[in-house]
C-alpha cells in the first residue's frame, strides 16, 4: 500500500514538526526568564470549623535577594539567582489579626534551593480557636482513608499510564522506556494550549485572540494534549522504531534505543520549555472539599472519575471491539495471531497511538500541581512497578498494579518521611520479582 | 573566538579527569553488557555506592580515608550482590528496571532531609580526601603543561593515579576476558541456555560479572569525588548511567579498550562543542539565543541531547560501535 | 542385575501441564544403557516439552526422574551437565561470537580457569587448558570441522551448526547425550556423515537419545524406538515392531492408513 504509507509519512512529518514548532513556539512566549530558581510556599491554617483558609498579605523576604507577598491563595515564590542556602523571613506584623506562627521562634527559615527545582518552605500558622490536632495519632482511620484515597487516586493516573507501557510490552516485547516522556509530553502540552491556545501553540498568530491566540479552557487542553500524545506515539512508532523492527534490530538494542530517545526527548523539553516549575492557568489551586473528615478536591475528583471512565472504557474496548481484541491477541501470541490473518504492525501502531494518548492524558493530570520537563521521569520508577507487579504484557494486571503501588505508597507515609515514600515503589518491585515475577495477572510461562 | 583556548581546553579533555572516570565506569558496564550481556541500566548507583562509601566512612564514621576507600568497594559489591538475587534468573529485561529504580533510589535516599545528618543531604559531604592529596609530588594549586596539555596540580596528581588505575583495571579485565572464565561470560552473553546445556551455573557467573563490574564502578565513582573533593547526590543522575552506555557503544562493547577510546571522544567532543558555541561572537550568539533559545543554561543541556541522540542513532545503526565491523553486527543479527 | 543391566534414566509418573492442558503425561519411560534411542512423535506431541523436562530445563508438575540410578527431579541444568547428561538444542546454538575452537573448549567440565580469581593468574590453568584444547581439535578432527577452527561460529553453515553442538557437547564427556532433532535443516550429505558420528557413540560408552521425524532416520540407526502422541507414551519398541505397529498406524496417520510408514512424514 504505497498510498497509504505515503501519507503516513506525511502525517510523521507534520507531526514532528508540529511537536518541535510546539516547544520552539513557547520558549519565546517564556521571555527568557533568567530567574529559573526560586523559593516557595503557601500561607494558611485550618479554622476552628476544620477548613483551610489562605492567607494574603503577608510579606516575606530574602535578605539580598527580594522579596514577595502572599497572593489570594496564600502563594509565595521568591526568585533566587543561583542554588544554594536561603534564609527566608517572615514580616509577622503582616499578618492577619489573630493569626500567628504556630512556633513564634520560626519566622525565619532556611531553604536550600537546588538546581532545577523550586525549594517549598511552610511556615505552619494558627489561630487563636484552631483545631489543633497535633495529638491525632498518624494511625488514625482518617488518616489511613485519606491516604488511601490520595494512594487511589495517583493509581488511577498510573493505571494510564502503564496500559500503555504493558500493551507496547506485550505487543513488541518492548520494555519503553521513553514512556516517561510520552507522560510529559501530555503535560506540556496542555500547559501550552491551556496557556497560549489552539494556534499560539504552534508558534504563531499568538496575538490573536483567545481561542487561538489566548489559552483555552483546560478540559479543551487535555483533549487536545490526548490527541498529541497519540500522535506522538504513532510518530515515534512510524519514524524509529517500525523500521528498527523492520531491519531487525534486537530487542535489547531496540530497548537501548529507548532510552537514547527518553533522554532526548527529556532534555528537548527542559531546552525549550526552561527547568522552572510552572502552573496551569486554572484548577492549579484549589480548596479541598471535605466529607467525613477526608479531603478532596473537586478538580482531584473529576479526573479521578474520568479517569476510572477511561479505565472501563479501555476495559471494554480491549475485550468488545475488533482493535481491541486484535490488540490482545497479538499480546497473547504474535505468530499465532499474524497466521490469522491479523495485521501485526498495523495493531501495533494503534497501540502506540493508544498509549501515547492514556500516557499524555494522565500527564494533564500528573501536572495539577507543578507543570515539570521531567514529571513523567519522576514518576517512571512507579510506573515500572506498577506494570512488573501487574505482570508485564497485561493491561488489566496494569491497573491492579497501579493501585497497589498507589496506595502502598500513600500508606508507607505513616511509617517513613513522605519525601522516600517513592522508595516503596522499589521495594514493591523487588519484592514482586522475587515472590511472583510473572505478576500477579501474569500467565506462568517461562520468564527466565 | 579564542580558538586556542577553545584546542586547549579540549585537547585537554581528551584525557582529562572526566575521561578517565568515565572511562573506568565505562569498564565495569563493559564486563557487565560488553561481556556478559547484562541491561544494567544503574551503573551510575555503582559510582555512588563507591563515592558515599568513602564519603561517608569517612565523614561521618571519623575512619581512615584509606579504610573508607576498602568500605566503598565492599559496599558496591554487596550492593550488586542486593540487585543481582532477584533479577538474575529472570529475563534480561528485568535487571534494567532494577538497576535503574535503585540508582535512582540511592540518589533520593541520599538527598533526602532524613539521611541528612549521615550523607549531608543536598549538600552532601565536603573535605575528607586530605590523606590522597597529602601524598602528591605536585603542588596542588599550581598549573602544570604538557605539550599541548594543561591541568592544576592537583589534576595531575588525580590524572597520574587515575590513569595508572584505568590502565591496570583494563589490563585486569583483559586478562580475565581471555580466561575460560571470561570465555564463560561471553558464552552466557550469546545464548544462556547453551551454558547452562554445558555444566556452567548461569546464574553465578552472571552474579560474580555483576559484582566485578560493580566494584569497578565504584573505583570510578570514588575518583570522581576524590577529583571533586565533594559527594553530592544530584550527581549522581540516571543520566550519567546512559553517558557511559554511549561511551561504550561508541567505543564498540565486548573490546577491551572501548571505554578508553569511548569516554576520551566523547569528553574531547563535548568540551569542544560546548566551549565553541560559548564562544561565539556576540552577534551570532544573540541571534542564537533569539532564534533557538541559546542560553548558557541550554548549553550545558546541550550535552544530553546529544547523548540521547548518540545513544538512539548508535543503538539503532551501529550498536558494535564505530569501530566494530560490520561483519560483527551480522552475527547479531543471525 | 548388573550396573550395566539397568536403566541409565528413568522416568515415572512425570507429569507436565500448561494452562490445563496436559503436554506431558508419561506413566514410564527406562532408557537402556549404551543404546540408540529415537524418540518419535507428530508435532505437538510433547517430545520437546518431555526432553527439557528430562533434562531439567523445565519443572514437573509430579513425577520422578533418576539418572543412573539416583533421583534428580528439579536438579538444574548445569548440575546434570556435571553428572554426565549433555543436551542439544532443536535450535541450534552455535556461540555466534565465540570461535569455533572457542565454543569446544566451552564444553569442558571442570575448568580451574573458570573460577575468577584463578582466572588472574594464567599459570594456575594454561596446562590445562593446553590439555582441553588437544581434546577439542581432535572431536574437531572426527567432526570434520578442523577447517572452520577459528572462525566465528556465526559464520558456519547451519549443518556446521549442527555438528559443533553435537561435537561441544561431546567435550563434556557424557554418559547419556540427548539430541534434539539433530538432523533437522543438514543437507543430505553431512546428515549421511552426522549418523555414522552418533552410531559410534555408544561403542564408547554413552547412550544416546533423540528426537526425530525422519522415519529411515530412525530406522537406519536407532535400537529402541518410543512413541509419543497427545504427550503420552503410545508405544514402543524395535523400529521395525513400531514400524508395523497398528496403534501407532492409527493414532495418528490417519489417512494414510495402509501406507509404508517410511514414506510418511510424522512431522
Amino acid at each position: 500500500m504505497p498510498t497509504n504509507s505515503r501519507w503516513a509519512r506525511a502525517i510523521a512529518t507534520i507531526g514532528l514538526a508540529v511537536g518541535l514548532g510546539v516547544t520552539a513556539g513557547s520558549g519565546q512566549a517564556q521571555a527568557q526568564v533568567s530567574d529559573d530558581l526560586g523559593v516557595i510556599g503557601t500561607l494558611q491554617y485550618t479554622d476552628a470549623t476544620g477548613t483551610k483558609v489562605f492567607v494574603a498579605g503577608v510579606e516575606l523576604s530574602i535578605a539580598d535577594v527580594g522579596g514577595a507577598t502572599s497572593d489570594k491563595d496564600g502563594f509565595f515564590r521568591i526568585s533566587v539567582p543561583v542554588p544554594g542556602e536561603y534564609s527566608i523571613t517572615l514580616n509577622t506584623a503582616t499578618l492577619p489579626v489573630g493569626v500567628t506562627l504556630k512556633d513564634p521562634e520560626r519566622a525565619n527559615l532556611v531553604a536550600l534551593v537546588s538546581e532545577n527545582a523550586d525549594q517549598r518552605v511552610i511556615f505552619p500558622l494558627i489561630t487563636a480557636d484552631s483545631v489543633v490536632s497535633v495529638s491525632e495519632s498518624n494511625f488514625s482511620v482518617r488518616r489511613i482513608s485519606q491516604l488511601t484515597l490520595e494512594g487511589l487516586k495517583l493509581g488511577l493516573y498510573l493505571a494510564m499510564a502503564a496500559i500503555g507501557l504493558s500493551l507496547i510490552f506485550g505487543t513488541t516485547g518492548l520494555v519503553n522506556f521513553a514512556h516517561a516522556e510520552l507522560i510529559t509530553w501530555g503535560t506540556l502540552m496542555a500547559y501550552f494550549f491551556n496557556i497560549y491556545g489552539l494556534v499560539g501553540t504552534f508558534g504563531f498568530f499568538s496575538v490573536l485572540p483567545p481561542p487561538f491566540g489566548g489559552g483555552v479552557n483546560f478540559i479543551v487542553a487535555t483533549l487536545l494534549a490526548t490527541i498529541m500524545g497519540g500522535v506522538l506515539g504513532f510518530v515515534l512508532n512510524r519514524v524509529i522504531f517500525r523500521p528498527a523492527r523492520a531491519s531487525g534490530v534486537s530487542l535489547l538494542a531496540q530497548m537501548v534505543m529507548t532510552i537514547g530517545l527518553s533522554i532526548l526527548l527529556r532534555y528537548l523539553f527542559v531546552y525549550f520549555f526552561g527547568s522552572r516549575y510552572r502552573v496551569y492557568n486554572e484548577y492549579a489551586s484549589q480548596r479541598a472539599n471535605e466529607f467525613l473528615g477526608i479531603e478532596l478536591t473537586s478538580r482531584d475528583a473529576a479526573a479521578m472519575v474520568v479517569s476510572v471512565i477511561i479505565l472501563i472504557a479501555v476495559g471494554i474496548g480491549l475485550n468488545l471491539t475488533r482493535t481491541g481484541r486484535a490488540m490482545r491477541a497479538v499480546s497473547d501470541n504474535r505468530d499465532l495471531a499474524e497466521s490469522s490473518g491479523i495485521n501485526v504492525e498495523r495493531v501495533i501502531s494503534q497501540v502506540w497511538i493508544f498509549g501515547g494518548a492514556l500516557a499524555a492524558l494522565s500527564g494533564t493530570f500528573f501536572g495539577f500541581d507543578t507543570v515539570k520537563w521531567d514529571i513523567g521521569a519522576r514518576i517512571l520508577l512507579l510506573v515500572f512497578a506498577a506494570v512488573t507487579l501487574g505482570g508485564l504484557g497485561t493491561s488489566f494486571g496494569a491497573l491492579v498494579g497501579a493501585l497497589i503501588v498507589g496506595v502502598a505508597i500513600n500508606w508507607s507515609t505513616l511509617v517513613i518521611d513522605t519525601e522516600l515514600k517513592n522508595m516503596t515503589a522499589l521495594i514493591v518491585l523487588i519484592l514482586a520479582l522475587l515472590l511472583r515475577p510473572q505478576g500477579i495477572l501474569g500467565k506462568k510461562q517461562r520468564i527466565g | 573566538m579564542d580558538w586556542g583556548f577553545i584546542l586547549e581546553r579540549s585537547f585537554s579533555a581528551m584525557i582529562g579527569p572526566e575521561v578517565v572516570v568515565y572511562a573506568l565506569a565505562a569498564v565495569g558496564l563493559n564486563v557487565h553488557f560488553g561481556y556478559t550481556g547484562l541491561m544494567n541500566f544503574g551503573q551510575v548507583g555503582f559510582m555512588a555506592a563507591g563515592a558515599y562509601g568513602v564519603g561517608v566512612s569517612v565523614f561521618w564514621l571519623g575512619w581512615n580515608f584509606w579504610v573508607g576507600i576498602v568500605f566503598a568497594f565492599v559496599y558496591a559489591g554487596v550492593l550488586a550482590l542486593l540487585l543481582g538475587l532477584p533479577t538474575l534468573r529472570l529475563r534480561a529485561d528485568y535487571l534494567s528496571l532494577v538497576t535503574i529504580a535503585a540508582s535512582e533510589t540511592i540518589r533520593l535516599l541520599a538527598r533526602s532531609r532524613v539521611m541528612q545528618p549521615i550523607t549531608g543531604g543536598v549538600e552532601g559531604v565536603n573535605q575528607f580526601a586530605g590523606p590522597f592529596y597529602d601524598l602528591s609530588p605536585f603542588e596542588l594549586g599550581k598549573f602544570y603543561s604538557f605539550g599541548p596539555f594543561k591541568y592544576l596540580g592537583r589534576d595531575v596528581w588525580v590524572l597520574l593515579v587515575g590513569w595508572t588505575l584505568l590502565i591496570m583495571i583494563t589490563l585486569m579485565v583483559r586478562q580475565v576476558m581471555r580466561s575460560p572464565w571470561g570465555r564463560t561470560l561471553r558464552a552466557i552473553r550469546e545464548d544462556e541456555d547453551a551454558a547452562r546445556a554445558l555444566g556452567k551455573n548461569v546464574y553465578f557467573y552472571k552474579m560474580q560479572s555483576l559484582m566485578f563490574g560493580g566494584m569497578i564502578g565504584a573505583v570510578a565513582g570514588v575518583l570522581q569525588v576524590i577529583q571533586k573533593s565533594s559527594v553530592q547526590a544530584d550527581t549522581f543522575n540516571p543520566v550519567i548511567t546512559f553517558t557511559i552506555w554511549t561511551i561504550l557503544i561508541i567505543g564498540g562493547p565486548g573490546r577491551v579498550w572501548s571505554p578508553i577510546v569511548g569516554a576520551s571522544i566523547y569528553w574531547t567532543l563535548i568540551v569542544f562543542v560546548e566551549n565553541t558555541l560559548r564562544q561565539l561572537p556576540p552577534g551570532l550568539r544573540a541571534t542564537l539565543e533569539d532564534s533557538i533559545q541559546l542560553s548558557d543554561f541550554n548549553i550545558a543541556m546541550l550535552r544530553f541531547i546529544l547523548v540521547g541522540g548518540g545513544l538512539l542513532l548508535l543503538a539503532r545503526f551501529r550498536p558494535q560501535g564505530i569501530f566494530g565491523s560490520r561483519e560483527e553486527m551480522a552475527l547479531d543479527r543471525r | 542385575m548388573t550396573v550395566a543391566d539397568q536403566p541409565i534414566l528413568t522416568a515415572y509418573g512425570v507429569v507436565k501441564t500448561f494452562g490445563g492442558l496436559r503436554a506431558v503425561d508419561v506413566d514410564k519411560l527406562e532408557i537402556q544403557r549404551n543404546k540408540i534411542t529415537a524418540l518419535i512423535g507428530p508435532n505437538g506431541a510433547g517430545k520437546t516439552t518431555f526432553f527439557n523436562l528430562l533434562t531439567g530445563f523445565d519443572q514437573v508438575d509430579s513425577g520422578e526422574i533418576t539418572f543412573d540410578g539416583a533421583v534428580i527431579t528439579g536438579t538444574a541444568p548445569h548440575r546434570l551437565a556435571a553428572k554426565g547428561m549433555v543436551r542439544t538444542f532443536q535450535l541450534t546454538k552455535a556461540l555466534a561470537k565465540l570461535s569455533t575452537i572457542e565454543n569446544m573448549k566451552l564444553g569442558a567440565l571442570d575448568q580451574r580457569g573458570e573460577k575468577f580469581w584463578a582466572a588472574l593468574f594464567p599459570s594456575s590453568w594454561t596446562k590445562q587448558e593446553q590439555a582441553i584444547e588437544a581434546r577439542a581439535d581432535a572431536i574437531l578432527q572426527r567432526f570434520n570441522l578442523t577447517g572452520m577452527r577459528d572462525e566465528y561460529a556465526g559464520t558456519m553453515s547451519g549443518g556446521q551448526r549442527k555438528l559443533l553442538e553435537m561435537a561441544r557437547a561431546l567435550m563434556t564427556d557424557p554418559r547419556l547425550v540427548m539430541l534434539d532433532e539433530p538432523m533437522a535443516g543438514v543437507n543430505p550429505a553431512l546428515a549421511q556423515s552426522l549418523l555414522e558420528l552418533i552410531k559410534l557413540l555408544p561403542g564408547e560408552g554413552r547412550t544416546v537419545i533423540f528426537v526425530e521425524h525422519n522415519m529411515d532416520v530412525v530406522q537406519e540407526i536407532a535400537d529402541w524406538v518410543i512413541v509419543m502422541a497427545e504427550g503420552r507414551i503410545i508405544a514402543q519398541g524395535t523400529p521395525t515392531e513400531v514400524k508395523s505397529n497398528k496403534t501407532v498406524i492409527d493414532a495418528y496417520l490417519g489417512a494414510h492408513h495402509g501406507e509404508d510408514l517410511s514414506q510418511v512424514d510424522l512431522a
